[in-house]
């Protein structure tokens, strides 16, 4: 059993491979983080704007549907029969009055509650249930649901604190940004990648790797450890916020910044440029955000692309990590093909994202057969987790293993938060 | 005008041969001058969606996402095996434009020999055969049933 004496520093800076690996432990966080006091990403209003609009969703390993009621109120709840535990809503996508199970037909409505069981009375007045039989108990089991700017999120613990608080004045910050005007799907995209779902939640806090691992865009000269950018966290050092400034280097630095670390840079350009070219749209001139939000969701601003990436565990050995693509309803028809030109940069087959299904494969099978070895999380320093105005860092990695361990309850004694 | 049948199966079995071998710039030469090639989950297609896994909105986007899986992109160590199912024309044009319909499976295989199927879908192409010369690729566009695609996807479909 995994406890506080797993970490060898208190300060994260070293993860045991047994934390990638254990079979336990996945049950343990489905336990604590997934079921615990943690909000989840679960849908986008723009996804269910009609009454009795419904999507399905995950909150880790459990079903859920979420849909607009009679009122244009977002409700969700656990995708499960009350009766024998079935899957209620099959589709993933669609518009209906009602749930109902195939299996009995117990029938439930848009707000949760059982409204019809057949042969409740039994059949000539033989059989059927029991006349005090509680039908208002029997309901879809309600997930508390709160939303930020459009973005719906749910939590099966009660006693969860609020979202604005779960998320803190930094991260709602940037969600707002991002959502500012009302958004159009622009479609879906789907990955399965066979290793641990933390070693994904870890890639997308890790600035050090943006530019070695995804050579296209040193390659192309487009966006380097050089320019001005860094990280920033929450008060608790959950969720991260890796940013980048467009045109804040010169092609000089970075020439011999790479040159320096022996990596060809800038040597070939593009036929197409518009796959790269970047339209400033906010009053700042990030051209990368990647806000990652403890556990399982990452709203990605690359270029002018915009995507929504859930992070969903499939067991310990897999993970599946589902995009929606986003543009806005008011972009106009160039601005429109301008992000479905983007949209080549992010997803399993993203120009610049698709290394990382390779990369943390890569790591999950090697690091299996050793489990009490550990991994090196040291850019940037060790010791103290805090913000940085430089790209040459992964202390956010350190921040999310702070929080993961307080959640499970096995933080180290006197450990860095 | 009336299209010689062999000639599209010809097309299709060059088409995947060309890929299987890792020729990828050969490949392009299948593609008429002008010509887009979009792989899109099935799932966004049915839905009226307009995102795919790879938009290659004419030949210089086509001719870049090949030059950077050459140069630039790392991805899973592998070959492809494409299994094209027999080809269906499903309209022809007065121009000798012609809409054509084909099955596949993709079969990766790693380093240790493992096979897995990696997708199935269907190739719906807009192909040109001008003044009757040779057919070429106009429009490819490949719908994805695998929408949840195993790992990544770097090596075309
Ligand atoms: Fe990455």
């Amino acid at each position: 059993m995994i406890d506080a004496t797993i970490w060898p520093a208190r300060d994260y800076s070293r993860v045991p491979y047994r934390l990638y690996h254990d079979r336990e432990l996945y049950e343990r966080e489905q336990e604590r983080i997934f079921r615990g006091p943690v909000w989840h990403y679960l849908a986008l209003e723009a996804e269910i704007p009609e009454p009795g609009d419904f999507r399905a969703a995950r909150v880790g390993d459990t079903p859920v549907v979420v849909n607009r009621d009679r009122d244009g109120e977002i409700r969700a709840f656990v995708n499960r029969c009350a009766h024998r535990g079935a899957l209620v809503r099959r589709e993933l996508s669609g518009n209906a009055n009602e749930h109902i199970c195939i299996y009995h037909q117990w029938c439930y409505g848009l707000d949760g509650r059982l409204m019809a069981i057949p042969f409740r009375r039994g059949v000539r007045g033989k059989g059927g249930l029991d006349r005090d039989f509680d039908m208002g108990s029997h309901g879809l089991r309600p997930l508390r649901v709160a939303a930020v700017n459009g973005a719906i999120f749910g939590t099966l613990a009660q006693d969860a604190e609020p979202l604005d608080t779960f998320l803190g004045a930094t991260i709602l910050a940037e969600i707002s940004r991002v959502l500012h005007r009302p958004v159009r799907v622009l479609g879906y995209t789907r990955q399965r990648i066979r290793a641990n779902w933390k070693l994904y939640a870890e890639n997308t806090r890790d600035n050090y790797h943006a530019s070695l691992l995804h050579e296209f865009l040193v390659t192309f000269g487009l966006d380097r450890a050089t320019q001005v950018g860094g990280v920033r966290m929450d008060a608790r050092h959950r969720h991260n916020i890796t940013w980048a400034e467009a045109d804040s280097d010169t092609a000089e630095a970075a020439r011999s910044a790479y040159n320096g670390a022996n990596i060809r840079n800038d040597y070939l350009t593009l036929r197409a440029p518009e796959l790269v070219e970047f339209r400033r749209e906010r009053e700042d001139n990030l051209s990368l955000i990647i806000t990652s939000i403890f556990p399982s969701v990452v709203f990605a601003v690359i270029s002018n692309s915009l995507a929504i990436r859930q992070i969903r565990p499939r067991g310990v050995d897999e993970v599946e990590v589902h995009q929606t693509l986003l543009g806005y309803e008011d972009d106009t028809p160039d601005m429109a093909l301008h992000r479905l030109h983007q949209a080549n940069l992010v997803g399993p087959a993203g120009l610049v994202s698709m290394e990382d299904g390779e990369a943390i494969e890569l790591a999950h099978r090697a690091s299996r057969p050793d489990r009490d070895r550990t991994t090196v999380i040291e850019l940037g320093g060790a010791g103290v987790i805090s913000d940085r105005d430089y790209r040459v860092n992964d202390v956010p990695l350190r921040g999310f293993w702070s929080y993961y361990a307080e959640l499970l309850g096995i933080e180290p004694p006197d450990a860095v938060r | 005008m009336t299209i010689d049948p062999l000639a599209l199966v010809a097309l299709f079995a060059e088409y995947g041969a060309l890929l299987d071998a890792g020729r990828y710039d050969d490949w392009l030469t299948l593609f008429a001058a002008e010509c887009r090639y979009t792989i899109m989950p099935r799932e966004n297609y049915e839905r009226g969606l307009p995102a795919a896994l790879i938009f290659c909105d004419g030949r210089a986007m086509l001719e870049d996402r090949v030059q950077a899986l050459r140069e630039a992109n790392k991805y899973n160590i592998h070959s492809d095996r494409h299994v094209i199912g027999l080809p269906r024309i499903v309209a022809e044009r007065a121009d000798g434009a012609l809409s054509v319909e084909a099955p596949f499976a993709v079969f990766q295989t790693d380093q240790e020999g493992e096979t897995r199927l990696f997708a199935t879908g269907l190739y719906r192409n807009r192909l040109t055969a001008r003044g009757g010369s040779e057919l070429r690729i106009a429009e490819a566009l490949v719908l994805l049933d695998t929408a949840a695609v195993p790992t990544l996807l770097a090596t075309p479909l």
